[in-house]
Order: C-alpha cells, then structure tokens, then sequence
C-alpha cells in the first residue's frame, strides 16, 4: 500500500455551515502534501478529521491504514499533530514540554529523556531547554510544539498552517527542519495560506476553497494555470501610464495587461519573468519611459486563486465568513 | 520508526473490550504524568502557591479572632468549631480550580495536543483531580497547624484528629469531579470560575462550617441540613473533636462516592464530546 492517507468522499458540516463537501485526497507515503487554502477554505476541519479530533459527517478516511472512526485510538500512536495554535505549556520549561508528550505516547522514560535531548538539539532549543516557556517567541514556540509532535518518531505528521504569524526568518527556519523531517522519510501533511510556502516544501499540492478540493498538482502545475509569472512596472509619470502598458502588451502572453492608475503601476503575465523583463526594460529605454519601479513577482495563492476561481483569496475567505452569519 | 501494522476490523463488541484494557492499563500511568504536569504547574507560579496557602491561613485567623468571641458553639471552642469548617469549606474552594484549568486548556487549545496522543481521555480530568486534591491535602495540614498553634485541640484522640486532613482532601477529591464538569461544559475559565464561585459561596455558608444551624432562620436550617458540606463538617468535628465516627462518615463517603462515580463519568464524557 503506497497511500499514507486516503480519504473517500468526506463531508463535513457545523450545524448548516458545510465546512467539507465531499473531499477526495490521497497523499503518496513519504511524500509532502500541501494543503492550500484562504481561511475558512476547511484546512484546520481536516486535519481535524484526520487526527481523530473531529468525527466527519460523512464518507470515510485511512491515514496509515487504519480507520480514523474505527481505528482512531491505534493511529494516534502513529501520528502527530502540530495545531494551527501551539499547544505548549507555559509554566512548563521546553524539555518538560517535550518529556510530557513523549510519556503520553507511552514512551519509556529513559527513551524520552534521550529523545528529548536530540530534538532540543535539532530545533535549536538546547540554550533555552530548561528555561520556562513563558518567554519563548513565537517561533521558539512553534519549534517546540513541532519537536513534542515528533517525539515518538511518528511515520505521519500534519501540521496545520506552521509559519502562520512568524517573522520571515523564522519562517524560514521552520522551513528548514520541516525539509529535515522529509529527509528522514516522514510523510507529511501540511496546510498553508502561502503559494510559496507549499511550493517550497510539498512535492504536490491541492488547492481547497469553500470546502471543496478545486486543484490539485505540483507547484509548477498550478503556476501554470495563474500563468507563471508577472512583471509589474511602476513608472514615474502617470500621464506615461497608457504608453508603458501598450509597450507591455506586446511581451504579455494572453496580450492583455492590468493597469492601476492611481499606484501608477502596470502589469502582465508572462512565461519566463527574467528574460522578458530585459526586453522590457530595453524597449522603455527606446520610448524614452521614465521608470520608478520594476519587478517579477511570482504568483500568489491569490493568482491561482483568480485563475481557478474568478475571485481573489482574500474575497473567499470574506465570503466564507459571511456564510456562517 | 514505527511501522504500523495493517489492522484487522473487529466486532463492535472486541473494540469495546480491547478499548477498555488499553484504557485500565494506561489510565493510572497517564493520570500520574498529567498530576505531576499539573503540579509542576502550582511550584513554576508562586502567585497560585501564595494565594491557596497564604489566603487560608488568613481566613483561620480573622474568623478566630473576628468571630470567635460572638458566636456561641456550646461546649466547644469556637476555634475547635471553627476548623473542621473552615478546612472543608477551603479545600471545596480550592476545588473548583480544577474546573477553572481544565476550561483554561481546553480554551488554549492545549486539549487538541492531548486529544492527538494515544493517552487515556479521563487522565486529563483525572490528572486536575488528584494534583488539585494533594494540593488540598497540603493546605489541610498547613491550616491545621496553624489552628493547633492558636488553640486548637484534638478531643477525640491524636489519629482521629490527625486524619482529618484526609477526610476533608477525599471529600474535596469528590467535589472536583463537579467542578471537572463544569469546567468541561463551561470551556471558558473566568465563566466556569464566577459559576463556581456562586454555587461553593453559598454552599459552604448555608452548613455547619462556620455557626451552629440552630442559629439560622427556620426556612435557611432545612438547607443546611440537607447539604453535603453539613456531613463533611460534622464529620471533621467527630473525628477531631469526638463524637459518633461511624453515624457521622457513612453520609460523606456516600456523597464523596456519588460524586465520584456519578459526576466522574459524567464530567468525563462531556470532556470527549467537546
Ligand atoms: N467548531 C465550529 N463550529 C462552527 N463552524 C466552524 C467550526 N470550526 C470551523 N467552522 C467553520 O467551518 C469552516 C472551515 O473552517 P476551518 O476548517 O477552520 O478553515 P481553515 O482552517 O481553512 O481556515 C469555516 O467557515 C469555519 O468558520
Ligand atoms: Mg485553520
């Protein structure tokens, strides 16, 4: 069996509010699945699901083959869960944390301990390991509810939006000991609101909205559909506006280009950012454009969001915080 | 690394049986680690460990002194009166923290961690129960001595008198699993707190704890007669101040199993549904 998670036609609902409406998912063993969606999309209700924390309405799960209804008490030995909220104890130091987690997977003391020892060491904690949790930051707390989640060495891990409210370096850092885990062999489930970061870390990855899976590929394939790329130029004269984007329109690849006047800005879609830009840039010289800004930007959960959906992330996430009023 | 064996589906009735021998085996070993977390709890904050240590001392004595003289408990001294009391009346307060923390966690979403783990469920009440309950045990003997420094005496005996910290921490232990349940239900910490405070005020003020019922109007003495802090306290002054041990014990162990047993399973199963 090459599934580390299938989940068969689940549906979620919280009193009329569908949170999942028939869900399909399979997740190759050892491989890192990227659950991206704005907020409300149903991330957090499935990992739920598939933690056993939450029973689904309807339809049914395997996560390491067993039965996440029926065999739920069996998987949690087998899995861990790093929330969208760390789970730490303040009052508690690091190390104590991480040594009550692994007596609560039924581990021998004496394991925890060393365990406990090598993922302080991982995680870049050793300096604060005895100290209380109180005054840890935000990514030392995320560290280290994904170190106690990792204590009894679970074959599957799901973490739920993992960089949400960390500065870019500890981001990063996440990222890092999130390959790490890879590495080693993990599977791994995680949900993100960032295109980047589950381009930087899923090898595939399914885009949800409103509780319904409506893309599914690797990062690549899903640039693709938001096309790729944008190149958005700036200029310094806004009557220049009109001259710069008919310049642009000629490099767009579906020849049509966004233009915001009030931010000066122009923009269009392209294959290959850097090259085009060159010729851009060469053929504003020429038109004698002054130019205050230039850049290639990558699309965004909102690009592909567009793309698949003819709204924006941020509309969907509005929208799916009205349905519930 | 952990490889998992493809499971076989069982009868409803084997999962049954099979869920409840992990669940026994592993439910004492989980409790112990979610006491000892609970614990380490009270010793990291020592404004908690000040405020249920220090604030029953102060109660022993402002009622001593404060009271003592106006209150008229026949034979007995008012301190020797007052002890039992104020040491049931205490330990239920102290009680109620246990549904306090349990809300608190399950507000933080320290309960999603928990619940993620192959631990026992009932161990994250439990573990409240019996840390808040040696807690208790604790403050028991502490404004014990300070009683016996400021007049108190044992009439009944030394062991009898000695073992009332014991009864009023078991009777405390039952009491907790009511506040678990609260707690469970309520899921919001200053709410669980101000219900508990509402419902243990008058409690332990309508009963024998701090003056003779005889003393109260009519309507209120029928109340006192039948609450359960009434039993625990005339129960901690036959054992400390002499009296019929046996009559006096069968009322609170029935009141401290029902809690137990009745509003154990309870608080447990509103805490899985959450
Ligand atoms: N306990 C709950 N009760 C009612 N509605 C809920 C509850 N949890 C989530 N929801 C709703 O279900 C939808 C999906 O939520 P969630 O799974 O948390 O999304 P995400 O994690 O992608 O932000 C949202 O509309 C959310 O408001
Ligand atoms: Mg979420």
């Amino acid at each position: 069996m090459d599934h580390a998670i299938e989940v068969r036609n689940i549906s979620k609902s919280y009193g009329s509010v569908v949170a999942l409406d028939n869900v399909d998912l399979d997740v190759q063993r050892g491989s890192v699945m990227g659950l991206l969606g704005p907020n409300g999309a149903g991330k957090t209700t499935l990992v739920r699901i598939l933690t056993t924390l939450l029973r689904p309405s309807s339809g049914s799960a395997t996560v390491l083959g067993y039965d996440v209804v029926r065999h739920a008490r069996h998987l949690r030995s087998y899995i861990g869960l790093a929330g969208q909220s760390a789970a730490v104890d303040d009052l508690l130091t690091g190390r104590e944390n991480i040594h009550m987690a692994g007596r609560l997977y039924h581990m021998p003391k004496r394991q925890v301990q060393k365990r406990a020892q090598e993922l302080l060491e991982q995680f870049d904690l050793v300096d604060a390991a005895d100290r209380s949790v109180k005054g840890y930051s935000g990514g030392m707390r995320r560290r280290l509810d994904l170190a106690a989640s990792l204590v009894a060495n679970p074959p599957m891990i799901f973490l739920d939006e993992p960089t949400t409210g960390l500065d870019p370096r500890s981001r990063l850092e996440l990222w890092d000991v999130i390959r790490n885990l890879v590495s080693e062999g993990t599977t791994v489930l995680l949900t993100t609101q960032y295109l980047e970061e589950a381009d930087q870390l899923a090898d595939e990855i399914t885009v949800i909205d409103l509780g319904k899976v409506i893309a599914q590929g690797t990062a690549d394939e899903l640039k693709h559909q938001a096309g790729s790329e944008f190149i958005e130029i700036t200029v310094r004269d806004v009557e220049d506006i009109r001259r710069a984007a008919s310049v642009l329109e000629n490099f767009a690849e579906n020849n049509e280009c966004d233009i915001d006047e009030e931010a000066r800005k122009t923009s269009i879609m392209v294959q290959d950012g850097a090259s085009i830009m060159v010729q851009v840039v060469r053929s504003l010289d020429t038109e004698d454009i002054a130019v205050a800004n230039m850049a290639v930007r990558q699309p965004t959960l909102d690009d592909v969001f567009l793309a698949l959906t003819g709204r924006t992330a941020e509309e969907a996430a509005t929208e799916s915080e009205q349905e519930q009023n | 690394m952990i490889q998992p064996a493809q499971l076989q589906d069982r009868s409803p009735l084997g999962e049954l049986v099979s869920a409840i021998a992990v669940e026994a085996r592993w439910i004492i070993a989980d409790t112990a680690v979610m006491s000892w977390r609970n614990l380490l709890r009270y010793r990291r904050s020592p404004e908690l460990l000040m405020f249920s240590t220090l604030s029953p001392v102060m109660f022993v004595l402002l009622f001593n002194y404060v009271f003592g003289g106006a209150i008229p408990t026949g034979d007995l001294n008012y301190i020797d009166y007052l002890m039992p009391g104020i040491l049931v009346q205490t330990t239920i307060f102290s009680a109620t923290t246990t549904g306090v923390g349990l809300a608190e966690d399950l507000q933080k979403g320290m309960v999603d961690r928990y619940r993620s783990l192959p631990m026992a469920r009932s161990a994250v009440l439990g573990g409240r129960v019996v840390a808040e309950t040696l807690v208790s045990l604790f403050v028991a003997f502490l404004m014990l001595g300070v009683g016996l420094i400021i007049g108190m005496r044992f009439h009944g005996g030394f062991w009898p008198g000695f073992s009332l910290p014991f009864m009023v921490a078991g009777f405390a232990f039952g009491f907790s699993w009511i506040a678990a349940f609260v707690g469970a239900s309520v899921r919001n910490a200053e709410g669980a707190g101000s219900l508990m405070f509402f419902v243990v005020f008058p409690l332990t003020f309508l009963s024998s704890a701090f003056v003779p019922i005889e003393s109260m109007p009519g309507w209120l003495q029928w109340f006192a007669y039948v609450n359960p802090v009434t039993n625990a306290v005339d129960f901690g002054r036959a054992l400390s101040q002499g009296g019929p041990i046996v009559a006096n014990a069968w009322p609170t162990a029935l009141w401290t199993l029902g809690m137990t047993f009745v509003i154990g399973p309870v608080a447990v199963w509103r805490y899985r549904k959450v």
